[in-house]
């Protein structure tokens, strides 16, 4: 009778312990659903055409959009891409390829610790590097910095999918007598294609939503940019500007420019999921 | 994901490097290339080291040691001390990992041992979608939604219950310590929950059958089987966290206050080594000041790469690949 009641008790709290932990569990995505909800909210009634096709309106004047913001985040993603993308790519490619043991250990501990640098640095880095010696904030400033970001994110979500690639394909392709590098670039890279575009893919995602980098850097613009040496709009940084004014019209802005931004880095890892499952079936 | 048994692991690799002799210029070329873009990695971490020691050269020369202990930050008289930042940094963080680790650590615990199969992947999900929100929109989302029901709600509420202790004394403002410690736990609950995730992932099976063969409950396995056996890596997910906390920059700057001030109670404006650097940047009108600013970023530096070492050492001990990427 007695041992039965020891396992009675011991029963309710394992039942308890799992419920406290479905609560937590709950409580760490309960963030989510309330940015979403407000972001929702107060993002939608403010989004209408113009907030697309026009430039922002002086204070004062109603109306207005993100366009030139939404055009810049683009140009700094692409900018971004011009460095992030070959050291990346050809960085996972030495390391799944070409790397020995111990060589790699090192080069991925490394690349784990230059992800955990905040963005805040990489703003300043590239401040000292790029605008201090140009004397002018510019979008190739903005990209670089964005680029630097990707770096280590690209290059080791690559060696993983290049791992994934079996030995047998560059041995068939060696044994044919072709070359290691155009067994690499033709079979092994070729296979892995979808993952390198998954890996390209995430990466931009996660720079898209950065705006300490680009404060001094790319700087922000209330106009087109017609010239990459000169500083350029980004969405994230147009929402941080809106967010702290002290104008009611520009914080419905804000909303509307921060819906934009998640629904663009939802939508690119939706496109991420997409692949990924293309890839695993 | 499941590595495929086949892939090009070392054993398999020297077979291959003894098939394909390096013999044409095109294979010395791409090997070359792919090993320049790899050193990359080094070559930036020594870069951004370079460039923040050469930025603030003069200032070391000039405040030396006493910059860490000062706590006077007034640009117009050129006084430069860095200790109300490094103050404010660590107690937000400090006020995250309280927040954060519990939660997420249970919330782990939950995803790998106790929930039915069919509710993790979705939760995972979720928690994913957490991780890709950029910091700007938690930041907005502080400003108009949290810092108002803050003021008005939670802290008139721990004042009347807390209030007794230094902690919780003081006028309330809304942008507080305490708000930009809630906003960065906010942030890091995701990357803590996913590689403590990993790490229990990573317990081996035959930890939890010895245990369940001894009659042990759900909870007793996690307990003794599972969490004692992860121990260390949880510490490490812990140390991961701490490093994106104290680097954590636009959210934080929009609800903590800026006010560069030491104080004790959590309801007082703060400032970080990060968001000094964020606001008043391109505000530096003299050298001085902008020396003083990459100093800052070279201490905010200094302290994130420790963090980063020891939680990739103790990430790296307990054997298994974490790759926290895509999480900010």
């Amino acid at each position: 009778m007695k041992s039965s009641h020891k396992h009675l008790w011991r029963k309710t709290k394992s039942a308890c312990a799992a419920v406290i932990a479905f609560v937590c569990a709950l409580l760490v995505i309960a963030p989510l659903a309330l940015v979403l909800f407000h972001l929702i909210r107060s993002g939608a009634s403010a989004i209408n055409w113009s907030f697309f096709t026009e430039l922002p309106k002086p204070v004062g004047v109603a109306g207005g959009g993100m366009a030139n913001a939404i055009v810049g985040s683009f140009q700094l993603l692409g900018l971004a891409a011009l460095v992030g993308v070959p050291v990346g790519v050809l960085g996972g490619v030495y390391l799944a390829e070409y790397g020995t043991a111990r060589g790699n250990f090192a080069l991925r501990f490394m690349a784990d610790v230059l992800n955990g640098v905040p963005s805040i640095i990489w703003g300043v880095v590239v401040y000292g590097l790029i605008v201090l010696r140009f004397k002018s904030f510019s979008a190739y400033a903005g990209g670089l910095a964005l680029g630097f970001i990707m770096v280590p994110l690209v290059t080791r979500t690559t060696e993983e999918v290049l791992l994934l690639v079996p030995a047998g394909y560059r041995e068939a392709s060696l044994a044919l007598g072709i070359s290691r590098w155009k067994t690499i670039v033709h079979i092994v890279m070729k296979t892995a294609s979808k993952g390198i575009v998954t890996a390209i893919l995430l990466a931009l995602a996660r720079v898209a939503g950065e705006t300490a980098p680009l404060l001094f850097t790319a700087f922000g613009n209330r106009f087109w940019n017609h010239n990459l040496s000169e500083p350029i709009s980004a969405l994230p940084l147009q929402i941080f500007s809106y967010a702290i004014s002290p104008y009611d019209d520009w914080h419905r802005q804000a909303w509307a420019g921060a819906l934009v931004l998640v629904v663009m880095i939802f939508l690119l890892n939706l496109v991420v999921r997409f692949l990924t499952r293309e890839r695993m079936a | 994901m499941p590595v495929v048994a086949s892939s090009a692991k070392p054993a398999v690799r020297s077979i291959i490097d003894r098939m394909a002799r390096p013999s044409g210029v095109g294979d010395r070329v791409f090997k070359w290339l792919t090993l320049a873009m790899a050193l990359a990695v080094v070559a930036l971490v020594f870069l951004v080291g370079w460039q923040l020691a050469r930025g603030s050269s003069l200032a070391i020369q000039k405040f030396g040691f006493h910059f860490l202990e000062t706590s006077t930050w007034d640009p117009v008289a050129e006084q430069f001390g860095a200790l109300p930042f490094i103050y404010g940094t660590a107690i937000s963080s400090l006020v995250a990992l309280i927040i954060a680790v519990p939660l997420s650590i249970a919330a782990a615990v939950y995803l790998t041992e106790l929930a039915p199969i069919w509710i993790r992947q979705p939760i995972v999900s979720l928690i994913e979608m957490l991780a890709a929100i950029p910091s700007v929109i938690l930041g907005l989302w502080g400003i108009f939604v949290m810092i108002p029901w803050l003021r008005t709600h939670a802290f008139p509420f721990l004042k009347k219950i807390f209030g007794w202790t230094p902690l919780f004394d003081g006028p309330i403002y809304g942008v507080s310590m305490l708000a930009g410690g809630i906003i960065i736990a906010v942030m890091i609950l995701p990357i803590i929950t996913s590689v403590s995730r990993e790490i229990l992932r990573s317990v081996p099976n035959l930890q939890r059958e010895a245990a369940y063969a001894l009659g042990a409950t759900r909870w007793e396995v996690t307990r003794i089987a599972v969490l004692s056996y992860a121990k260390k890596g949880l510490f490490g997910a812990v140390v991961l966290g701490l490093g994106r906390a104290l680097g954590e920059t636009m959210a934080v700057t929009m609800v903590i206050g800026n006010t560069p001030q030491i104080r004790a109670s959590l309801f007082a404006p703060g400032y970080t080594l990060a968001s000094v650097i964020a606001n008043e940047f391109t505000e530096a009108t003299t050298d001085v000041y902008l020396q003083a600013l990459f100093e800052i970023g070279l201490v905010l530096f200094g302290i994130t790469i420790f963090a980063n070492l020891l939680a990739q050492l103790l990430l790296r001990t307990i054997g298994s690949t974490i790759t926290p990427r895509a999480v900010q």
